[in-house]
């Protein structure tokens, strides 16, 4: 079996393991991690693999999140209604920007999307009606899944998230080792190029482009059930940013670098919020030094040590 | 003879140490945790320091204990965000096994916890968050107030406008939020009630930092406005509103942040005059409430504010309902009950008790930003005493409407 | 609507427009010459107001102010583009995120140094005071505020268009490569625009600081006005950064007079607009 789907099952069975032996706070800062994985990995497909840095990434997750938190408790809506809906109001959102956004590249890309992700933040704002404002839609109840133990439980619910994080990630890793995924990679690698050999270049992008925001609305459907509420504040800029963050540091292009780094910066920015009043000042440090001396991110270190 | 003395000396003593031992253990046993969620990075940690200043400063002054066991106060950042504030409120109860939870700033925070805190049955008070909801349609079973409601102040300053300074018509600007839309709506009710009409309402997008856009618009035939801003969106509109040219053409009323202490001092003359309600002034005239302005500005060099206050009071409140069950803190609900039979007679913002809602009843103050001394303070100039959240209205009735928002009471004369 | 209406819109659009061109153009023009999107931008212009608190609080001079708050933030960009940018050459996006790790880096700085509680710059008592037209007010520190980025504007102009070195950073926003290739020295001009844009955003921290005031989280809350300046004028031109804050300040001002619920969108949606049909912006070079 290739070495990464052996290292992934590996994760997932030692995070499977641990759990049960973890207290209630770092179990549920563990699931937070899983959920930030997933987010991060759906930018990877954008940033590491298609070469498109986006900075509004926040915006799918925000939409689904909402969409799962105001059917479950203006509706009472089902899981499979919420997580079908969060994912179809993602793809949406994902398939119309991409129609702006794509037009673009590089920087232009970035800030294209950095637009369109503040759109979002200001319609989560300003249309009160729908998602109550700044108020936040609280009150989202766990999923009802007829199993014999109640997700209202840390541990339940960690092992549903990593359910599906696992299953995100074998879809995502499918994707990638695709041809279309290989196609990506040289999209990346030079557009021009590809286009001379005669691939639709717009296209692939345009895909990556949504199903990129298809899986960040998948994480952001999980994290409207783990927090029970939903505001503003997960849509704006500084969700984006630290998603962007999470894949840079972790080695964009690797799938499990992202969801590593996903992982390091949740953890940092909890414990080491413990300890002192500076850790924002803390963490771009680290940022600044990662992105300096391991440019590759966790998985480049790991690449080069194993070399 | 005396070895036989000594040795029954030395079983009773055993005997009696055995006996003892089990009290001496509550005594000097396990401390009495209280965890304090308040936003001390971002945008809002000025706030969040006067809070954890505020709570410091009551614990020091009772040497950090209570029916006997030593108190632990476990501050964590909630950075101004839900998310941030719901995470360390997990950490709080579930790592660090805190017995009673209290803080918290934002409305939005107060939404996010209360699903939480019902969960979990941890007793919790909010000194701040004033969010109208929490304690009415939708109370919290496990959260008690200690602050106050965003309306609570402006019902009774409505009619008191009305009545004391004649105004008909008032046009109204405040920020498009819940804070904002429950400031105007309160007020709103009882000022129409006593005869008058509000004539405009405007509402600023939070982010806003130029208010030119929003000042021209007022209509200049109205007889005052009343303003509802926060932090430092108070500090520019005071400053915006006197280039706007309209601070002597337009008197100005406004909600209690808009004037407080702690961005008093950084605004200049432009201040002066306006009238806010509020359930504490820094310079209430009483000896609690002096002893404690000093102690406060003595211990964190700035001037005692609401949110000091919020704490200070709040975390005696905690105090004394812990005395009220005698420090055995470990029995949740009979903490939680305790919560809500305190009373404080005297207060630094006077005397305070709890509905059965769990919303304090208290004195608002009118107050009036004057210079004296070469500094700004809000001035007393009316006490209302006893004012609950409904005040004079009938609870049933009032919750029987919808909640203040940005379009109720609907605004009929606009 | 009125007439006054009008006037005192477009007025107050024009003012705003004229600080957001202090603050964008620095960022239009590193984005020229390097490529890269400093979204430490932001932060220069939040600390330069910090700076010129201090300053004016120490010597009660707003021009000392001035100076100190764009020099002190312009030797801050300097050492960032030096010490880190620098070390990463053509790595954009790489450069991009070291810029995102200072301004967190920066946002917390200035929490620990000034505290939390906001304050405005003072008004020096020249520039106070109101000119009043009938039943409109112009407060004069909104028209210093126009008449300082016209300056400004024309100034840059003419050093980028009749200078030896404004032709060198022409040349370097055209092709960098070529630009190298006859004899530019481009990494010792990138400093130097580098360091011109964090003035300039500096110089706009302590103006804006006098009536949008200094506070934890102004960095964030303008960034993404600069964002919109840049793109909907063109990265790397500077017509189209004095194009684009007029039309920006323009339209977000008469969108918060005449629509306020959707003021958000009347900012961003228009930009994204601008951009499906012209992705460079209107003044903007690929």
């Amino acid at each position: 079996m290739d070495h990464r789907v052996v290292g992934a099952l590996l994760v997932l069975a030692g995070a499977a393991g641990i759990a049960p032996a973890l207290p209630a706070y770092p179990l549920t800062l563990l699931t937070q991690a899983l959920i930030a994985a997933m987010l991060a990995m759906s930018l990877d497909v954008l940033l590491g693999y298609t070469g498109l840095p986006s900075l509004g990434h926040a915006a799918y997750f925000g939409v689904a999140a909402y969409a799962v938190a105001i059917l479950a408790t203006e509706h009472r809506v089902g899981f499979a209604g919420c997580l079908a809906a969060g994912l179809v109001a993602a793809a949406v959102t994902a398939a119309l920007f991409g129609l702006i956004a794509i037009r673009a590249s590089g920087t232009y890309f970035l800030m294209i999307t950095l637009a369109l992700g503040m759109v979002i933040w200001g319609l989560a704002f300003r249309w009160v009606t729908l998602t109550k404002g700044d108020n936040g839609v609280s009150g989202v109840p766990r999923p009802e899944l007829g199993l014999p133990w109640s997700l209202w439980s840390p541990l339940p619910f960690f092992y549903f998230t990593l359910l599906i994080l696992a299953v995100a990630w074998a879809l995502l890793g499918l994707l990638v080792t695709s041809s279309f995924g290989l196609s990506l990679k040289g999209i990346r690698e030079s557009e021009s190029r590809m286009r001379v050999l005669g691939y639709n270049v717009w296209l692939h992008k345009y895909l990556a482009f949504v199903i990129a925001g298809v899986f960040s609305g998948l994480a952001g459907a999980l994290w409207a059930y783990y927090n029970g509420f939903v505001s503003p504040v997960d849509v704006q800029l500084v969700t984006s940013v630290e998603a962007l963050l999470m894949v840079a540091l972790g080695g964009p292009g690797t799938l499990a670098g992202p969801a590593a780094g996903a992982a390091v910066i949740v953890f940092l920015k909890n414990f080491v919020s413990v300890y002192t009043k500076r850790w924002l000042l803390i963490l771009g440090a680290v940022y600044i030094g990662v992105i300096l001396f391991a440019p590759g991110g966790l998985a480049g270190a790991v690449a080069r040590r194993r070399r | 003879m005396r070895l036989m003395v000594r040795t029954r000396v030395l079983i009773a003593s055993l005997l009696l140490a055995a006996f003892l031992a089990p009290t001496a253990a509550s005594a000097q046993g396990a401390p009495i945790k209280i965890g304090l969620l308040a936003p001390l990075s971002g945008a809002f940690s000025a706030t969040g320091k006067d809070m954890l200043v505020g709570a410091e400063l009551y614990l020091d002054e009772i040497g950090r204990q209570v029916a006997g066991r030593k108190i632990e106060l476990i501050v964590e950042d909630s950075e101004g965000t839900p998310a941030t504030a719901l995470t360390k409120a997990r950490k709080l109860v579930d790592q660090d096994k805190v017995h009673v939870l209290t803080g918290g700033l934002l409305a939005s925070t107060g939404y996010a916890l209360q699903p939480y805190v019902d969960g979990q049955r941890i007793p919790t008070t909010f000194p701040v968050i004033a969010a109208d909801d929490l304690t009415q349609r939708k109370p919290a079973k496990w959260i008690v107030r200690t602050g106050w409601t965003t309306s609570q102040p402006l019902h009774p300053f409505g009619e008191w406008v009305a009545k004391n300074l004649k105004y008909k018509k008032i046009a109204t600007i405040g920020m498009d939020y819940a804070f904002g839309w429950e400031t105007v709506g309160g007020f709103q009710h009882s000022f129409e009630e006593s005869g008058g009409q509000i004539i405009q309402k405007i509402w600023t997008p939070l982010n806003t930092n130029d208010f030119a856009p929003f000042l021209a618009q007022i209509k200049r035939d109205a007889d005052a406005v009343l303003a509802l801003f926060v932090g430092r969106l108070a500090l520019q509109f005071m400053k915006q509103y006197e280039t706007a040219g309209l601070k002597g053409k337009l008197p100005l009323l406004a909600g209690g942040t808009t004037t407080d202490e702690s961005v008093l001092p950084q605004m200049g003359d432009e201040a002066i005059g306006a009238i806010t309600p509020l359930h504490y002034s820094a310079a209430i005239d009483t000896p609690q409430n002096k002893r404690f302005a000093s102690a406060f500005e003595a211990k964190a060099g700035k001037s005692a504010s609401y949110y000091s206050e919020a704490t200070y009071t709040g975390t005696r409140w905690i105090v004394d309902a812990i005395k009220a069950v005698g420090g055995k803190v470990e029995d949740r609900d009979a903490l939680l009950a305790a919560l809500r039979k305190v009373e404080i007679k005297d207060a630094p913002r006077g005397p305070i008790s709890v509905d059965q809602w769990g919303n304090p009843v208290q004195n608002v103050y009118v107050r009036k930003v004057e210079k004296v001394g070469g500094k700004l303070q809000n001035a007393v100039i009316a006490t209302f005493p006893n004012t609950g959240q409904f005040w004079k209205y009938s609870p049933e009735e009032y919750m029987k409407a919808p909640l203040y928002s940005r379009d109720y009471p609907p605004c009929k004369h606009c | 609507m009125t007439a006054e209406f009008w006037i005192a819109q477009t007025f107050n659009g024009l003012s705003y427009g004229a600080l957001l061109f202090l603050l964008a153009s620095g960022l239009s023009l590193i984005f020229g010459v390097m490529r890269i999107v400093n979204l430490a931008h932001g932060s220069y212009f939040m600390l330069g107001g910090y700076v010129g608190l201090s300053v004016v609080w120490r010597t009660g001079s707003f021009v000392a102010a001035l100076l100190a708050g764009a020099v002190a933030v312009g030797l801050i960009g300097v050492a960032m583009e030096r010490l880190f940018l620098s070390r990463l050459p053509g790595q954009t996006l790489g450069q991009v995120l070291m810029t995102i790790g200072f301004a967190l880096i920066f946002q917390d700085l200035a929490l620990l140094i000034w505290g939390g509680d906001p304050y405005t710059i003072p008004v020096p008592p020249l520039l106070s005071g109101v000119v009043r037209l009938d039943t409109l007010s112009f407060p004069i520190y909104r028209i210093f505020i126009v008449l300082v980025a016209v300056v400004v504007g024309l100034l840059l102009w003419l050093a980028l268009d009749r200078t030896r070195t404004g032709a060198m950073i022409r040349a370097a926003v055209d092709d960098a490569e070529m630009a190298q290739g006859v004899g530019i020295r481009v990494p010792r001009l990138s400093l130097g625009v580098f360091a011109l844009g964090a003035c300039l955003a500096a110089f706009g921290g302590v103006i804006g600081g006098a009536f949008l005031g200094v506070y934890p989280g102004a960095d964030f809350e303008v960034l993404p006005y600069a964002f919109v300046v840049v793109i909907v004028g063109g990265l790397g031109s500077l017509p189209g950064a004095m194009v684009g804050s007029l039309l920006v300040g323009l339209l977000d001002n008469f969108g918060k007079a005449l629509f306020p619920e959707l003021s958000y969108f009347t900012l961003f949606a228009p930009m994204a607009l601008i951009l499906a049909l012209r992705p460079t912006g209107l003044f903007g070079r690929v």
